[in-house]
Protein backbone atom coordinates (compact mmCIF):
# COMPACT_ATOMS: atom_id res chain seq x y z
CA UNK A 1 0.00 0.00 0.00
CA UNK A 2 2.36 2.56 -0.81
CA UNK A 3 0.25 4.87 -2.76
CA UNK A 4 -1.61 5.70 0.62
CA UNK A 5 1.61 6.57 2.19
CA UNK A 6 0.78 10.34 3.22
CA UNK A 7 3.87 12.30 1.89
CA UNK A 8 2.33 16.26 2.93
CA UNK A 9 1.77 16.68 -0.64
CA UNK A 10 -1.94 17.18 -1.73
CA UNK A 11 -1.30 16.41 -5.36
CA UNK A 12 1.68 14.48 -6.76
CA UNK A 13 1.78 14.31 -10.69
CA UNK A 14 4.26 11.23 -11.72
CA UNK A 15 5.39 10.85 -14.98
CA UNK A 16 1.64 12.27 -16.46
CA UNK A 17 1.28 12.15 -20.20
CA UNK A 18 -2.52 12.52 -22.20
CA UNK A 19 -2.44 11.90 -26.11
CA UNK A 20 -5.47 12.57 -28.22
CA UNK A 21 -4.39 10.60 -30.82
CA UNK A 22 -1.49 7.54 -30.26
CA UNK A 23 2.10 8.67 -30.29
CA UNK A 24 1.10 12.24 -30.36
CA UNK A 25 1.43 14.11 -26.54
CA UNK A 26 -0.54 16.92 -24.92
CA UNK A 27 0.70 16.86 -22.10
CA UNK A 28 3.92 15.19 -22.29
CA UNK A 29 5.90 13.30 -19.13
CA UNK A 30 4.99 16.18 -16.47
CA UNK A 31 5.87 15.35 -12.92
CA UNK A 32 4.92 17.89 -10.11
CA UNK A 33 4.28 17.81 -6.61
CA UNK A 34 1.48 20.26 -4.65
CA UNK A 35 1.53 21.44 -1.23
CA UNK A 36 -1.82 22.08 0.40
CA UNK A 37 -3.09 25.48 0.83
CA UNK A 38 -1.31 26.75 -1.90
CA UNK A 39 -2.55 28.51 -5.49
CA UNK A 40 -0.49 26.99 -8.29
CA UNK A 41 -0.90 28.58 -11.82
CA UNK A 42 -0.16 27.02 -14.89
CA UNK A 43 0.74 29.11 -17.54
CA UNK A 44 1.71 29.09 -21.24
CA UNK A 45 1.27 29.73 -25.13
CA UNK A 46 -2.25 28.32 -26.28
CA UNK A 47 -2.11 24.66 -27.11
CA UNK A 48 0.74 23.82 -24.55
CA UNK A 49 -1.37 21.21 -22.69
CA UNK A 50 -2.66 23.59 -19.90
CA UNK A 51 -5.68 22.39 -19.91
CA UNK A 52 -5.90 19.16 -20.78
CA UNK A 53 -3.35 18.79 -17.66
CA UNK A 54 -6.07 20.00 -15.45
CA UNK A 55 -8.55 18.12 -17.17
CA UNK A 56 -6.55 15.07 -16.41
CA UNK A 57 -6.62 15.63 -12.46
CA UNK A 58 -10.37 15.07 -12.53
CA UNK A 59 -10.50 12.39 -15.02
CA UNK A 60 -12.74 14.19 -17.24
CA UNK A 61 -10.52 12.67 -20.10
CA UNK A 62 -12.93 9.71 -20.07
CA UNK A 63 -15.70 11.50 -21.12
CA UNK A 64 -14.04 11.59 -24.88
CA UNK A 65 -12.93 8.48 -26.72
CA UNK A 66 -9.64 8.31 -28.18
CA UNK A 67 -8.08 10.26 -25.30
CA UNK A 68 -5.58 8.51 -23.09
CA UNK A 69 -3.47 9.38 -19.88
CA UNK A 70 -0.88 7.11 -18.55
CA UNK A 71 1.59 8.00 -15.50
CA UNK A 72 -0.03 8.41 -11.79
CA UNK A 73 -1.94 10.96 -10.32
CA UNK A 74 -1.90 10.83 -6.45
CA UNK A 75 -4.46 12.78 -4.87
CA UNK A 76 -3.46 13.23 -1.19
CA UNK A 77 -1.34 9.60 -1.44
CA UNK A 78 -4.35 7.74 -3.20
CA UNK A 79 -3.88 7.13 -6.69
CA UNK A 80 -6.84 8.55 -8.98
CA UNK A 81 -6.74 5.85 -11.70
CA UNK A 82 -7.45 3.54 -9.03
CA UNK A 83 -10.49 5.34 -7.47
CA UNK A 84 -14.32 5.58 -8.44
CA UNK A 85 -13.80 8.52 -11.24
CA UNK A 86 -17.17 9.90 -9.16
CA UNK A 87 -15.44 10.14 -6.41
CA UNK A 88 -12.26 11.68 -7.71
CA UNK A 89 -14.48 14.80 -9.51
CA UNK A 90 -16.18 15.03 -5.75
CA UNK A 91 -12.65 15.67 -4.07
CA UNK A 92 -11.53 17.64 -7.18
CA UNK A 93 -13.87 20.38 -8.23
CA UNK A 94 -14.00 22.15 -11.17
CA UNK A 95 -14.51 26.04 -12.64
CA UNK A 96 -14.73 25.91 -16.30
CA UNK A 97 -14.17 29.15 -18.83
CA UNK A 98 -17.14 30.01 -19.07
CA UNK A 99 -20.02 30.62 -15.99
CA UNK A 100 -22.04 27.02 -16.62
CA UNK A 101 -24.77 27.24 -14.24
CA UNK A 102 -27.79 24.94 -14.95
CA UNK A 103 -30.41 26.54 -16.62
CA UNK A 104 -32.95 24.72 -15.48
CA UNK A 105 -32.07 25.10 -11.56
CA UNK A 106 -32.29 27.86 -9.25
CA UNK A 107 -29.27 30.12 -7.60
CA UNK A 108 -29.70 27.32 -4.72
CA UNK A 109 -30.40 24.53 -6.82
CA UNK A 110 -27.41 25.04 -8.20
CA UNK A 111 -25.31 24.89 -5.26
CA UNK A 112 -27.01 21.75 -4.57
CA UNK A 113 -26.83 20.57 -7.71
CA UNK A 114 -23.54 17.87 -6.81
CA UNK A 115 -25.55 16.57 -3.86
CA UNK A 116 -28.43 16.08 -6.10
CA UNK A 117 -26.64 14.26 -8.56
CA UNK A 118 -24.63 12.19 -5.87
CA UNK A 119 -28.09 11.15 -4.94
CA UNK A 120 -27.49 12.52 -1.48
CA UNK A 121 -30.67 13.60 0.24
CA UNK A 122 -30.33 16.37 2.60
CA UNK A 123 -33.29 17.59 4.76
CA UNK A 124 -34.29 21.61 4.35
CA UNK A 125 -32.01 23.19 7.53
CA UNK A 126 -28.87 21.19 5.83
CA UNK A 127 -29.49 22.58 2.40
CA UNK A 128 -29.98 26.06 3.90
CA UNK A 129 -26.97 25.91 5.52
CA UNK A 130 -24.90 24.36 3.00
CA UNK A 131 -26.07 27.09 0.57
CA UNK A 132 -25.53 30.04 2.55
CA UNK A 133 -22.27 28.68 3.99
CA UNK A 134 -21.16 28.20 -0.02
CA UNK A 135 -22.95 31.27 -1.21
CA UNK A 136 -21.06 32.65 1.82
CA UNK A 137 -17.51 31.52 1.17
CA UNK A 138 -17.70 33.38 -2.45
CA UNK A 139 -18.99 36.88 -1.06
CA UNK A 140 -22.39 36.08 -3.40
CA UNK A 141 -24.23 35.91 -0.11
CA UNK A 142 -25.87 39.51 0.43
CA UNK A 143 -26.10 39.57 -3.18
CA UNK A 144 -28.11 36.54 -4.06
CA UNK A 145 -29.62 35.87 -0.05
CA UNK A 146 -33.16 37.09 -1.46
CA UNK A 147 -33.68 36.18 -4.63
CA UNK A 148 -32.29 32.32 -4.32
CA UNK A 149 -34.99 30.71 -5.92
CA UNK A 150 -34.63 32.25 -9.37
CA UNK A 151 -32.98 31.05 -12.26
CA UNK A 152 -28.81 30.91 -11.81
CA UNK A 153 -28.90 32.19 -15.40
CA UNK A 154 -30.41 35.50 -14.24
CA UNK A 155 -27.33 36.48 -12.86
CA UNK A 156 -24.30 38.47 -14.36
CA UNK A 157 -21.57 36.55 -15.62
CA UNK A 158 -19.14 37.54 -12.86
CA UNK A 159 -21.84 36.45 -10.35
CA UNK A 160 -22.62 33.15 -12.32
CA UNK A 161 -18.94 32.71 -12.24
CA UNK A 162 -18.91 32.85 -8.49
CA UNK A 163 -22.28 30.94 -8.31
CA UNK A 164 -20.38 28.10 -10.14
CA UNK A 165 -17.29 27.96 -7.50
CA UNK A 166 -19.47 28.06 -4.79
CA UNK A 167 -21.35 24.99 -6.40
CA UNK A 168 -17.62 23.05 -6.36
CA UNK A 169 -17.37 24.30 -2.95
CA UNK A 170 -20.71 22.78 -1.68
CA UNK A 171 -19.02 19.46 -2.09
CA UNK A 172 -16.33 20.26 0.50
CA UNK A 173 -13.45 19.47 -2.15
CA UNK A 174 -9.92 18.87 -1.00
CA UNK A 175 -8.82 20.35 -4.31
CA UNK A 176 -10.62 23.05 -6.73
CA UNK A 177 -8.98 23.70 -10.36
CA UNK A 178 -9.39 26.58 -12.37
CA UNK A 179 -9.57 26.57 -16.32
CA UNK A 180 -9.23 30.16 -16.86
CA UNK A 181 -11.85 31.06 -14.63
CA UNK A 182 -12.04 34.85 -15.34
CA UNK A 183 -11.23 34.76 -19.54
CA UNK A 184 -14.99 35.73 -20.17
CA UNK A 185 -15.15 37.76 -17.73
CA UNK A 186 -15.01 41.80 -17.34
CA UNK A 187 -11.74 43.68 -15.15
CA UNK A 188 -14.11 43.94 -12.00
CA UNK A 189 -15.74 40.62 -11.75
CA UNK A 190 -12.01 39.41 -12.83
CA UNK A 191 -10.28 41.04 -9.58
CA UNK A 192 -13.60 40.26 -7.32
CA UNK A 193 -12.77 36.50 -8.49
CA UNK A 194 -9.08 37.17 -7.56
CA UNK A 195 -9.67 38.37 -4.67
CA UNK A 196 -11.69 35.12 -3.95
CA UNK A 197 -9.18 32.86 -4.92
CA UNK A 198 -6.58 34.73 -2.22
CA UNK A 199 -9.52 34.19 0.60
CA UNK A 200 -10.29 30.98 -0.41
CA UNK A 201 -6.85 29.65 0.06
CA UNK A 202 -7.12 29.22 3.51
CA UNK A 203 -9.28 26.64 3.38
CA UNK A 204 -8.75 24.79 -0.20
CA UNK A 205 -5.69 24.12 -2.78
CA UNK A 206 -6.53 25.38 -6.02
CA UNK A 207 -4.88 25.05 -9.44
CA UNK A 208 -5.21 27.54 -11.88
CA UNK A 209 -4.78 27.77 -15.65
CA UNK A 210 -4.43 31.36 -16.81
CA UNK A 211 -3.10 33.07 -20.03
CA UNK A 212 -2.94 36.02 -17.99
CA UNK A 213 0.53 35.80 -16.77
CA UNK A 214 0.03 39.51 -14.36
CA UNK A 215 -3.10 37.07 -13.09
CA UNK A 216 -0.31 34.43 -12.20
CA UNK A 217 1.44 37.03 -10.16
CA UNK A 218 -1.28 38.41 -8.62
CA UNK A 219 -2.32 35.72 -6.81
CA UNK A 220 -0.50 32.43 -7.14
CA UNK A 221 2.02 31.21 -4.87
CA UNK A 222 3.60 28.41 -7.75
CA UNK A 223 3.85 28.14 -11.54
CA UNK A 224 3.92 25.90 -14.11
CA UNK A 225 5.28 26.62 -16.87
CA UNK A 226 4.25 24.72 -19.95
CA UNK A 227 5.22 24.42 -23.38
CA UNK A 228 4.30 22.26 -26.24
CA UNK A 229 3.22 19.41 -23.31
CA UNK A 230 6.26 19.25 -21.11
CA UNK A 231 6.32 21.05 -17.44
CA UNK A 232 9.78 23.41 -18.63
CA UNK A 233 9.82 25.26 -15.46
CA UNK A 234 7.91 24.54 -12.04
CA UNK A 235 8.85 27.01 -8.83
CA UNK A 236 7.67 29.70 -6.75
CA UNK A 237 5.69 32.64 -8.64
CA UNK A 238 8.12 35.03 -7.21
CA UNK A 239 11.53 33.41 -8.22
CA UNK A 240 9.97 32.12 -11.57
CA UNK A 241 9.31 36.19 -12.76
CA UNK A 242 11.95 37.54 -11.48
CA UNK A 243 15.02 34.69 -11.70
CA UNK A 244 13.39 32.26 -14.18
CA UNK A 245 15.96 29.46 -14.86
CA UNK A 246 14.64 28.72 -18.05
CA UNK A 247 15.40 30.61 -21.28
CA UNK A 248 12.05 29.42 -22.30
CA UNK A 249 10.39 30.33 -19.92
CA UNK A 250 12.21 33.79 -19.50
CA UNK A 251 11.24 34.32 -23.42
CA UNK A 252 7.13 33.94 -23.01
CA UNK A 253 7.15 36.01 -19.67
CA UNK A 254 9.04 38.70 -21.04
CA UNK A 255 6.87 38.88 -24.48
CA UNK A 256 9.08 37.32 -26.73
CA UNK A 257 6.74 34.51 -27.59
CA UNK A 258 3.86 32.94 -27.38
CA UNK B 1 -21.32 56.30 -70.01
CA UNK B 2 -22.08 58.38 -66.95
CA UNK B 3 -26.09 57.51 -67.65
CA UNK B 4 -25.35 53.56 -67.59
CA UNK B 5 -23.32 54.54 -63.66
CA UNK B 6 -26.67 56.63 -62.92
CA UNK B 7 -29.34 54.26 -64.15
CA UNK B 8 -27.70 50.98 -63.01
CA UNK B 9 -28.43 51.32 -59.06
CA UNK B 10 -31.66 52.27 -59.98
CA UNK B 11 -32.03 49.06 -62.14
CA UNK B 12 -30.67 46.99 -59.54
CA UNK B 13 -33.10 48.46 -57.07
CA UNK B 14 -36.07 47.79 -59.01
CA UNK B 15 -34.88 44.56 -59.61
CA UNK B 16 -34.60 43.68 -56.09
CA UNK B 17 -37.78 44.92 -55.13
CA UNK B 18 -39.38 43.04 -57.90
CA UNK B 19 -37.74 39.77 -56.73
CA UNK B 20 -38.91 40.98 -53.17
CA UNK B 21 -42.97 41.80 -54.15
CA UNK B 22 -42.54 38.14 -55.93
CA UNK B 23 -41.55 36.13 -53.07
CA UNK B 24 -44.54 38.10 -50.95
CA UNK B 25 -46.85 36.80 -53.49
CA UNK B 26 -45.66 33.27 -53.34
CA UNK B 27 -45.79 33.08 -49.84
CA UNK B 28 -49.31 34.45 -49.85
CA UNK B 29 -50.47 31.46 -52.60
CA UNK B 30 -49.47 29.19 -50.15
CA UNK B 31 -51.44 30.50 -47.64
CA UNK B 32 -54.74 30.44 -49.72
CA UNK B 33 -55.45 26.27 -49.79
CA UNK B 34 -55.66 26.91 -46.06
CA UNK B 35 -57.47 29.64 -45.66
CA UNK B 36 -59.89 27.98 -48.53
CA UNK B 37 -60.08 25.20 -46.31
CA UNK B 38 -61.17 26.79 -43.18
CA UNK B 39 -63.40 29.05 -44.72
CA UNK B 40 -64.96 25.67 -46.62
CA UNK B 41 -65.13 24.05 -42.97
CA UNK B 42 -66.68 26.63 -41.09
CA UNK B 43 -69.07 27.70 -44.31
CA UNK B 44 -70.51 24.00 -44.20
CA UNK B 45 -70.03 22.90 -40.58
CA UNK B 46 -70.62 25.82 -38.24
CA UNK B 47 -74.62 24.35 -38.39
CA UNK B 48 -73.65 21.12 -37.06
CA UNK B 49 -71.05 22.38 -34.84
CA UNK B 50 -72.33 22.07 -31.31
CA UNK B 51 -72.40 20.98 -28.00
CA UNK B 52 -73.64 18.06 -29.00
CA UNK B 53 -70.68 16.88 -31.01
CA UNK B 54 -68.97 16.69 -27.49
CA UNK B 55 -71.35 14.93 -25.95
CA UNK B 56 -73.47 12.55 -28.05
CA UNK B 57 -72.23 9.48 -29.89
CA UNK B 58 -72.31 9.34 -33.88
CA UNK B 59 -75.79 8.57 -35.13
CA UNK B 60 -76.84 5.64 -36.60
CA UNK B 61 -77.50 6.25 -40.60
CA UNK B 62 -81.49 5.69 -39.81
CA UNK B 63 -81.59 8.50 -37.33
CA UNK B 64 -80.05 10.89 -39.87
CA UNK B 65 -82.12 9.68 -42.72
CA UNK B 66 -85.11 10.71 -40.71
CA UNK B 67 -83.78 13.72 -39.33
CA UNK B 68 -82.89 14.81 -43.02
CA UNK B 69 -86.20 13.95 -44.06
CA UNK B 70 -87.81 15.92 -41.69
CA UNK B 71 -84.96 19.04 -42.28
CA UNK B 72 -83.58 18.70 -38.61
CA UNK B 73 -80.21 19.20 -38.27
CA UNK B 74 -78.90 15.61 -37.93
CA UNK B 75 -78.74 14.40 -34.19
CA UNK B 76 -75.99 13.00 -32.11
CA UNK B 77 -72.20 14.32 -32.33
CA UNK B 78 -68.46 12.51 -32.23
CA UNK B 79 -68.48 12.12 -28.51
CA UNK B 80 -66.88 8.02 -29.40
CA UNK B 81 -64.30 9.45 -32.01
CA UNK B 82 -62.93 11.81 -29.25
CA UNK B 83 -62.94 9.23 -26.65
CA UNK B 84 -61.11 7.01 -28.65
CA UNK B 85 -58.95 9.44 -30.35
CA UNK B 86 -58.07 10.34 -26.91
CA UNK B 87 -57.34 6.75 -25.73
CA UNK B 88 -55.39 5.59 -28.98
CA UNK B 89 -53.22 8.98 -28.44
CA UNK B 90 -53.10 8.16 -24.91
CA UNK B 91 -51.45 4.93 -25.08
CA UNK B 92 -49.08 5.96 -28.66
CA UNK B 93 -47.51 8.55 -25.99
CA UNK B 94 -46.87 6.13 -23.22
CA UNK B 95 -45.37 3.84 -25.97
CA UNK B 96 -43.48 6.03 -28.33
CA UNK B 97 -42.11 8.69 -25.85
CA UNK B 98 -40.16 7.27 -23.55
CA UNK B 99 -38.51 4.95 -26.59
CA UNK B 100 -38.33 8.13 -28.71
CA UNK B 101 -36.41 10.09 -25.83
CA UNK B 102 -34.42 7.32 -24.89
CA UNK B 103 -33.06 6.65 -28.93
CA UNK B 104 -32.84 10.62 -29.05
CA UNK B 105 -30.14 10.36 -25.93
CA UNK B 106 -28.21 7.63 -27.59
CA UNK B 107 -28.28 9.43 -30.62
CA UNK B 108 -27.00 12.44 -29.11
CA UNK B 109 -24.41 11.65 -27.02
CA UNK B 110 -22.71 8.54 -29.26
CA UNK B 111 -23.42 10.98 -32.79
CA UNK B 112 -20.63 8.68 -34.82
CA UNK B 113 -20.66 5.54 -33.54
CA UNK B 114 -21.81 3.17 -36.46
CA UNK B 115 -25.01 1.73 -34.50
CA UNK B 116 -25.58 5.14 -33.75
CA UNK B 117 -25.34 6.13 -37.73
CA UNK B 118 -27.68 3.42 -38.38
CA UNK B 119 -30.14 3.55 -36.37
CA UNK B 120 -30.65 7.42 -37.60
CA UNK B 121 -30.72 6.62 -41.33
CA UNK B 122 -33.23 3.53 -40.62
CA UNK B 123 -35.80 6.10 -38.13
CA UNK B 124 -35.72 8.59 -40.77
CA UNK B 125 -36.41 5.67 -43.35
CA UNK B 126 -39.40 4.54 -41.13
CA UNK B 127 -40.53 8.43 -41.37
CA UNK B 128 -40.73 7.49 -45.23
CA UNK B 129 -43.07 4.36 -44.70
CA UNK B 130 -46.38 4.88 -45.94
CA UNK B 131 -48.89 4.72 -42.89
CA UNK B 132 -51.37 2.15 -44.31
CA UNK B 133 -48.40 -0.27 -44.75
CA UNK B 134 -47.35 0.06 -41.04
CA UNK B 135 -51.70 -0.07 -40.07
CA UNK B 136 -51.01 -3.24 -41.91
CA UNK B 137 -47.46 -4.55 -40.51
CA UNK B 138 -49.68 -3.83 -37.27
CA UNK B 139 -52.34 -5.99 -37.85
CA UNK B 140 -50.26 -8.69 -38.23
CA UNK B 141 -48.05 -8.55 -35.38
CA UNK B 142 -51.34 -6.72 -33.39
CA UNK B 143 -54.73 -7.39 -34.47
CA UNK B 144 -54.27 -11.67 -35.56
CA UNK B 145 -52.25 -12.50 -32.42
CA UNK B 146 -54.72 -11.21 -30.21
CA UNK B 147 -58.12 -12.53 -32.47
CA UNK B 148 -59.39 -8.84 -32.29
CA UNK B 149 -59.21 -5.34 -33.38
CA UNK B 150 -58.48 -2.76 -30.56
CA UNK B 151 -57.58 0.46 -29.18
CA UNK B 152 -53.96 -0.83 -28.32
CA UNK B 153 -53.48 -2.34 -32.43
CA UNK B 154 -54.29 1.24 -33.39
CA UNK B 155 -51.71 2.97 -30.38
CA UNK B 156 -49.08 0.42 -32.01
CA UNK B 157 -49.41 1.79 -35.30
CA UNK B 158 -49.41 5.53 -34.50
CA UNK B 159 -46.66 5.39 -32.04
CA UNK B 160 -44.12 3.42 -34.75
CA UNK B 161 -45.71 6.55 -36.60
CA UNK B 162 -44.29 8.87 -34.03
CA UNK B 163 -41.37 7.70 -32.68
CA UNK B 164 -38.91 9.36 -35.91
CA UNK B 165 -40.12 12.67 -34.94
CA UNK B 166 -39.89 11.86 -31.44
CA UNK B 167 -36.22 10.52 -32.00
CA UNK B 168 -35.39 13.52 -34.10
CA UNK B 169 -36.29 16.08 -32.02
CA UNK B 170 -34.64 14.57 -28.85
CA UNK B 171 -31.44 14.32 -30.82
CA UNK B 172 -31.47 18.26 -32.09
CA UNK B 173 -32.49 19.79 -28.67
CA UNK B 174 -29.60 17.82 -26.77
CA UNK B 175 -27.18 18.47 -29.68
CA UNK B 176 -27.96 22.15 -28.89
CA UNK B 177 -26.51 21.65 -25.23
CA UNK B 178 -23.25 23.12 -24.66
CA UNK B 179 -20.91 20.42 -23.77
CA UNK B 180 -19.81 22.67 -20.91
CA UNK B 181 -23.28 21.67 -19.03
CA UNK B 182 -22.33 17.40 -18.97
CA UNK B 183 -18.77 18.11 -17.96
CA UNK B 184 -20.18 21.02 -14.95
CA UNK B 185 -22.41 17.50 -13.87
CA UNK B 186 -19.77 15.40 -14.25
CA UNK B 187 -17.13 17.43 -12.73
CA UNK B 188 -19.41 17.39 -9.43
CA UNK B 189 -19.32 14.02 -9.09
CA UNK B 190 -22.36 12.78 -10.60
CA UNK B 191 -22.95 9.99 -12.53
CA UNK B 192 -23.64 9.51 -16.47
CA UNK B 193 -27.05 8.64 -16.07
CA UNK B 194 -27.95 11.31 -13.34
CA UNK B 195 -26.34 13.99 -15.63
CA UNK B 196 -28.68 13.07 -18.25
CA UNK B 197 -31.93 12.53 -16.24
CA UNK B 198 -31.10 15.62 -13.99
CA UNK B 199 -29.55 18.14 -16.22
CA UNK B 200 -29.44 17.39 -19.97
CA UNK B 201 -33.11 16.36 -20.63
CA UNK B 202 -34.48 18.94 -18.66
CA UNK B 203 -32.80 21.85 -19.85
CA UNK B 204 -33.98 20.47 -23.44
CA UNK B 205 -37.32 19.97 -21.77
CA UNK B 206 -39.11 22.42 -23.89
CA UNK B 207 -37.16 20.95 -27.36
CA UNK B 208 -38.56 18.00 -25.88
CA UNK B 209 -42.00 18.86 -25.12
CA UNK B 210 -42.60 20.70 -28.72
CA UNK B 211 -41.22 18.10 -30.58
CA UNK B 212 -44.38 15.31 -28.99
CA UNK B 213 -46.60 17.85 -29.55
CA UNK B 214 -46.12 18.10 -33.41
CA UNK B 215 -46.11 14.47 -33.35
CA UNK B 216 -48.80 13.93 -31.43
CA UNK B 217 -50.77 16.69 -33.82
CA UNK B 218 -49.13 15.06 -36.89
CA UNK B 219 -50.62 11.37 -36.06
CA UNK B 220 -53.72 12.42 -34.77
CA UNK B 221 -55.11 12.41 -38.30
CA UNK B 222 -53.81 9.64 -39.26
CA UNK B 223 -57.08 7.47 -40.95
CA UNK B 224 -55.41 4.73 -43.02
CA UNK B 225 -53.64 2.97 -40.22
CA UNK B 226 -56.59 2.97 -37.77
CA UNK B 227 -58.96 1.72 -40.61
CA UNK B 228 -56.84 -1.86 -40.62
CA UNK B 229 -56.31 -1.50 -36.53
CA UNK B 230 -59.08 -0.37 -34.53
CA UNK B 231 -62.22 -0.78 -36.87
CA UNK B 232 -64.47 1.50 -35.35
CA UNK B 233 -67.05 1.13 -33.16
CA UNK B 234 -70.67 2.99 -32.24
CA UNK B 235 -70.30 4.22 -28.66
CA UNK B 236 -67.73 5.00 -26.43
CA UNK B 237 -64.71 2.63 -25.15
CA UNK B 238 -62.18 3.16 -23.07
CA UNK B 239 -60.90 -0.65 -23.14
CA UNK B 240 -57.76 -0.73 -24.99
CA UNK B 241 -57.84 -4.50 -26.04
CA UNK B 242 -61.70 -3.52 -27.76
CA UNK B 243 -62.30 -2.11 -30.95
CA UNK B 244 -63.03 1.51 -30.73
CA UNK B 245 -63.24 4.44 -33.29
CA UNK B 246 -61.35 7.89 -33.84
CA UNK B 247 -62.45 11.02 -35.01
CA UNK B 248 -60.28 10.96 -38.56
CA UNK B 249 -62.47 7.42 -38.53
CA UNK B 250 -65.68 8.90 -37.94
CA UNK B 251 -64.92 11.01 -40.83
CA UNK B 252 -64.63 7.87 -43.22
CA UNK B 253 -67.88 6.81 -42.17
CA UNK B 254 -69.80 10.06 -42.51
CA UNK B 255 -68.14 10.04 -46.27
CA UNK B 256 -69.27 6.52 -47.01
CA UNK B 257 -72.84 7.43 -46.21
CA UNK B 258 -74.67 10.43 -47.59
CA UNK B 259 -77.27 10.50 -44.86
CA UNK B 260 -73.96 11.35 -42.43
CA UNK B 261 -72.48 13.14 -44.77
CA UNK B 262 -73.31 16.27 -43.53
CA UNK B 263 -71.33 15.70 -40.29
CA UNK B 264 -67.92 15.39 -41.88
CA UNK B 265 -67.73 19.60 -42.23
CA UNK B 266 -68.51 19.94 -38.10
CA UNK B 267 -66.02 17.07 -37.73
CA UNK B 268 -62.97 17.95 -39.77
CA UNK B 269 -63.55 21.66 -38.16
CA UNK B 270 -63.03 19.98 -34.65
CA UNK B 271 -60.06 17.78 -35.79
CA UNK B 272 -58.39 20.74 -37.50
CA UNK B 273 -58.91 22.93 -35.00
CA UNK B 274 -57.17 20.38 -32.36
CA UNK B 275 -54.50 19.96 -34.37
CA UNK B 276 -54.09 23.96 -34.95
CA UNK B 277 -54.30 24.26 -31.44
CA UNK B 278 -51.72 21.69 -30.35
CA UNK B 279 -49.33 23.42 -32.71
CA UNK B 280 -49.73 26.85 -31.18
CA UNK B 281 -49.37 25.65 -28.13
CA UNK B 282 -46.15 23.77 -29.07
CA UNK B 283 -44.65 26.95 -30.93
CA UNK B 284 -45.65 28.99 -27.77
CA UNK B 285 -44.00 26.63 -25.27
CA UNK B 286 -41.04 26.63 -27.59
CA UNK B 287 -40.92 30.45 -27.47
CA UNK B 288 -41.38 30.66 -23.52
CA UNK B 289 -39.12 27.76 -21.94
CA UNK B 290 -36.38 28.43 -24.26
CA UNK B 291 -33.53 28.38 -22.03
CA UNK B 292 -30.58 30.58 -23.37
Amino acid sequence: MENTINTGYILELKEVSVSYTPGKYAVDKVNARIAPNTVTAIMGPSGCGKSTLLHAINRLHELYPGISTTGEILLKGENIFRMNPMKVRRLAGMVFQRPNPFPTMSISGNVLAGYKLNNISLNKKEKGLIVERSLRSVNLWDEVKDVLNKKGTFLSGGQQQRLCIARALALKPELLLMDEPTSALDPISTSRIEDLILELKKEYTIIIVTHNMSQAARISDNAMFMYLGKLVEYGTTRQMFTKPENKRTEDYLTGSFG
Amino acid sequence: MKKTKLSAPRYRLMKSRIFFYLVCTFSLLTMIPLFLIIGELIRKGYKQFNFDLFTKVAPTSMEAMLARISGDAIPGGILNGLAGTLLILAVAIVLAIPLGIATGVYLAEKKEKPLARLVRNLSDLLQGIPSIVIGVIVYIWVVKPMAGYSALAGSTALAIMMLPMVIRSTEESLKMLPDSLKEAGLALGGSYSAVVLRILLPSSFSGLFTGALLAISRVMGETAPLLVTVLGAATVNWDITQPTTAVSLLIWEFYNDPNLASLIWSSSLLLLLIVLCINLLAKSIAKKWKIQ
